[in-house]
């Protein structure tokens, strides 16, 4: 049945990524030795990368269904309701590996990828954000990898056409040799016309479109589901190159496929290319495929079954057509000069059969591929080190001596300084849609012909994860509702992109499984479902873990985007006010970062009670047109949320605040971090219905000082503890980012 | 006064000309292929911004051969009015509709930024509802946007008053901190001696209306249904 293919063996299996159970287990369920092709088919569909063998016991708690929900995880991206007939797609997914070895193309492929996730839906994608962490700034490997990687995500996105709405960068030495890549799109459809991966209809043809398949990408699931070693360079070839002008076509001539009805599913060929598609959507469906390989359009001469089967090349979908509109189907996409040829058809028996040449060369169940693959419960053990970290006291520190130049140094430090050398590469307008760009807590956009806007964030706070990885996630998510409520936004959905070191070491599956209970408790605390995601476990080389880093995207909507507001102090006379809980710590700060390079201590305690209440009264207040700015208050703590609230508008507008009694440490109040925290200025002639309002809503709160001048003034009871030009904030804000890494 | 949005391979500010046109200004507007060489029922086109092939060889080198843009002498010859904006201004460089040529930014990464625009010649078809020395204000998005010409090129341009618009500062000077891609002279857009075919590198169309960038980008529509409206009446500010 496969002349002229390799012998499959227990070490063939094992050099593929399998385990020696894992080999039993195929043989068990097939009854035999799987050939060499079904043996590639195997090894890239229980894959960690694909299969989640080791995380989906911890996902199965997490809550993922509302009243808006229109889909859920599983598909190729979640769907909230917007209204009407409109609704959001969207997801983040990680492109860590492939961004390590060929930093470039590695993140540009990533965008490529999500991009198609969304558009299978049936989507127009409308923004793409990217959060992004790499090592030391100091390091020169570092800057390498940023400027590969920034210029990657922006060649892809800017030639595409889809505006970059926002993103994080973040640095710490433990991301030196597995820098993050994680990239975020979002999607408008229309609900009449939403687009599923599944192979419905025994008989319909089976259509593989978009460009030609080369040799690229083979085993790129697997690659990304093992730890590196300091051979990971010599890994380049199996980094897929990207081409975002085919995208763009293969993008228009989907919309164009989609709006004939003459598509009945269609699914990216993103990770484990064609066999994850030809053994996904039949398995979604109950059907079966049977597909002759060798009509697949290729670049390469000489390709086998097996190489056609798992090229990872990309701006490829397979779709399944309405039997007799094929020629609807091959005139769109002649017209955008795609190849658009019939590979198969879709079968009742079950099975994923491939041909090469007429012979078959594979001939398996697809629920065995997709649905099968092992599900481990393996051990998890609280790492010998948490103790010794959260038994660190930074107070027992000296109290930095001058504030002021704390401050300078905490607003330049690359983690908070201004991230335009990043996104000035980016195209963030096109569409004319962005209403809040790049630089405040959340991207809106507009949608045209109605009245709401989408607010749309990533956040991740990844040393407070990594000292706590339940409360540290569910800060996460807490954070990201407030960028989006800070913006006057309600979540309607998030999308979680968990990166991890390896689960096969029992403290990161620990990090793991504490990690999902905090986005399980967050996410029922906040009511925000989770529609989507992607888990990156092996972010490891040579035994060093990342910092455990669930990234979490979400999107919200106004009802009223003309009630969207931004980040910065706009009018002098309006009156400065902090909302939440006055806890905070040292534990894991910026400052403590910046002063010792450690991540220690115990975080502030956060309520996710006073956090759900602490945005609704802010939302609330937004809606009513009471605040000109509110800005969530993150890292470097309230000082550095002043700041970054007098700097970062279109014009510099200074403060003069009181943060009133501050005990014996200054640094505590001015830079300590905690959770549900607001800096809002309040429209001078709105002072008293906020009041009345912010009573309502029952949240702590208080007034703090008055917007206006040229200077940062903070007081604690008449000491000045900070007086700054703005120029000089201004300064070492914006050039910060740029004077560490280039 | 009839526009059309030519849409090539890879062009992506097609949307945005025409929801602009259509949706903002109420005017008639319809997008034609690339293919498409019958341009008589249109009064003006737009060549949009995007990377058309992929600018895999050189920006707007493979559109600036197809059968449209080939086309455009004998509709320019007529009367028709062509604006290109981004890649449709590297399209019009590179089908020699437009002197000089677009190199990569200085800076040799994308950018995509606020840029302030001086008019330089309030006198055409493209710029009539503006006055001379305006300080518009209106985004760039583009990797090769640096205008380049030889020296006699350059005087030429500079003695039939083909340089339209220049960067410039908030307050209208015109200073190198001001020039967002290195471009020769801060020129941000030219116009061939004929006055009918305006290229630019910045982006019209992103400001349009207040919500989004502003409003400065609407001159040029404004000057453009002015020339061509039939009682020739429009504003001048």
């Amino acid at each position: 049945m496969t002349a002229g293919e390799p012998k499959v063996t227990l070490d063939l299996a094992l050099s593929h990524g399998l385990t020696a159970e894992e080999y039993d287990r195929i043989i068990r369920r097939l009854e035999r030795e799987p050939t060499f092709t079904e043996l590639g088919l195997f090894s890239a569909l229980w894959s960690e990368h694909c299969a989640y063998k080791h995380s989906r016991v911890f996902l199965r708690g997490l809550p993922t269904q509302a009243p808006h929900v229109l889909q859920g995880p599983g598909e190729n991206a979640g769907i909230v309701d917007l209204g009407g007939d409109l609704a959001l797609t969207f997801k983040i997914e990680s492109h860590n590996h492939p961004s390590f070895i060929e930093p470039f193309q590695g993140a540009a492929t990533g965008v490529g990828g999500i991009l198609r996730d969304i558009f299978t839906m049936g989507a127009r994608p409308i923004a793409v954000l990217d959060s992004l962490r790499f090592g030391d700034p100091a390091d020169p490997r570092t800057r390498r990898l940023i400027e590969g990687v920034v210029s990657g995500i922006g060649w892809y996105g800017n030639c595409f056409g889809v505006p970059n709405l926002g993103g994080e960068v973040g640095f710490a030495a433990e991301y030196a040799g597995n820098p993050l890549v994680n990239a975020m799109a979002v999607g408008l459809v229309s609900k009449r016309r939403i687009f599923r991966a599944r192979a419905d209809g025994v008989g319909n043809p089976v259509f593989y479109v978009g460009a030609k398949t080369g040799r690229d990408g083979i085993h790129g699931a697997t690659m990304a589901s093992a730890t590196f070693d300091e051979t990971a360079e010599e890994r380049r070839p199996t980094v897929q190159v990207g081409d975002p002008f085919t995208e763009k076509l293969l993008l228009e001539a989907c919309l164009e496929a989609m709006a004939t009805g003459a598509i009945v599913g269609i699914q990216d060929m993103g990770a484990a290319g064609l066999a994850c598609g030809c053994s996904e959507m039949p398995a979604r469906s109950g059907t079966g495929m049977e597909i002759e390989a060798s009509r697949v359009p290729q670049r390469e001469t000489g390709m086998t079954a097996y190489e056609i089967m798992l090229s990872e090349s990309q701006e490829r979908m397979l779709l399944v057509a309405a039997r007799g509109r094929e020629e609807e189907v091959r005139a769109t996409f002649a017209r955008w000069e795609l190849d658009a040829v019939e590979i198969g058809t879709v079968t009742g028996d079950g099975m994923l059969r491939v041909r090469f040449h007429g012979a078959v060369v594979a001939e398996v169940p697809v629920r065995a591929l997709a649905d099968e693959a092992p599900v481990y419960d393996k051990p998890t053990a609280r790492p010998a080190w948490q103790d010794a970290l959260v038994a660190f006291d930074p107070p027992a520190l000296a109290a930095p001596s001058d504030a002021a130049e704390t401050l300078l140094a905490l607003v330049g430090s690359p983690g908070i300084a201004s991230k335009e050398w990043v996104y000035r590469q980016y195209d963030q307008q096109v569409g004319i849609n962005s209403l809040v760009l790049p630089g405040s807590d959340a991207g809106v956009l507009r949608i045209k012909g109605t009245r709401i806007g989408v607010a749309l964030t990533t956040d991740c706070n990844a040393r407070f994860v990594y000292l706590d990885p339940r409360a540290g996630t569910a800060m996460a998510v807490a954070e990201a509702a407030r960028n989006l409520s800070v913006s006057g936004a309600r979540p309607l959905g998030l999308t979680d992109c968990l990166n991890f070191g390896s689960p096969e070491r029992p403290e990161i599956l620990w990090q793991f499984k504490e990690s999902v209970a905090g986005l399980t408790d967050a996410c029922r605390a906040l009511e925000i479902p989770v529609v989507g995601g992607n888990v990156s476990f092996y972010n490891e080389t040579l035994g060093q873990a990342i910092l455990p880093t669930p990234v979490i995207g979400m999107a919200g909507i106004l009802d009223d985007a003309e009630a969207r507001c931004t980040q910065w102090f706009a009018t002098p006379g309006d009156r400065v006010a902090l909302l939440g809980p006055e806890a905070v710590s040292l534990g894991g700060s910026e400052l403590l970062w910046l002063r010792q390079r450690r991540i220690a201590g115990r975080l502030a305690p956060l309520d996710l009670v006073v956090e759900r209440a602490v945005q609704e009264a802010c939302r609330a207040a937004i809606g009513a047109r009471l605040l000109a700015s509110a800005h969530d208050c993150a890292e470097g703590g309230l000082a550095v949320t002043l700041a970054e609230s007098c700097v970062s508008g279109p014009r510099p507008v200074g403060a003069d605040v009181d943060v009133g009694s501050i005990g014996e440490r200054a640094d505590l109040t001015l830079f300590g971090e905690g959770p549900s925290r607001v800096v809002v200025s309040v429209k001078a002639e709105a002072v008293r219905h906020f009041e009345q309002l912010m009573s309502e809503f029952r949240v702590p709160w208080r007034f703090m000082g008055t917007v206006g001048g040229e200077r940062l003034v903070v007081k604690s009871g008449g000491t000045r503890l900070v007086d700054l030009d703005l120029h000089r904030i201004s300064g070492a804000w914006r050039d910060g980012f740029e004077r560490h890494v280039s | 006064m009839n526009f059309g949005v030519v849409i090539f391979p890879g062009t992506w500010s097609d949307c945005d000309f025409h929801y602009v046109i259509g949706e903002v200004l109420h005017q008639p507007v319809r997008y034609v292929w690339h293919r498409d060489a019958n341009l008589a029922d249109f009064d003006c086109l737009i060549l949009p911004g995007g990377f058309s092939y992929g600018d895999y060889l050189r920006a707007g080198a493979v559109a600036g051969r197809s059968p449209v843009v080939e086309a455009l002498p004998e509709f320019t010859a007529r009367g028709g009015l062509v604006l290109g904006s981004c890649n449709g201004f590297q399209i019009l460089c590179e089908a020699r509709l437009l002197p000089g040529a677009l190199m990569r930014n200085e800076c040799l990464q994308y950018r995509c930024q606020s840029t302030h625009l001086i008019v330089e010649n309030a006198d055409t078809a493209f710029t009539r509802a503006m006055r001379p020395g305006q300080v518009l204000k209106m985004p760039i998005s583009h990797g090769e946007g640096k205008y380049h010409a030889d020296a006699e090129t350059i005087r030429s341009l500079k003695a039939k008053n083909q340089i339209v618009f220049r960067y410039c500062t908030e307050n209208g000077r015109v200073v190198k901190e001001a020039n967002p891609n290195g471009s020769m002279d801060n020129i941000a857009g030219v116009i061939n001696e004929e006055g009918t075919v305006l290229g630019l590198m910045p982006h019209p169309e992103r400001a349009a209306e207040s919500a989004v960038g502003g409003t400065d980008g609407t001159l040029i529509f404004h000057s453009i249904l002015g020339t061509l409206v039939e009682d020739g009446s429009f504003l001048k500010r």
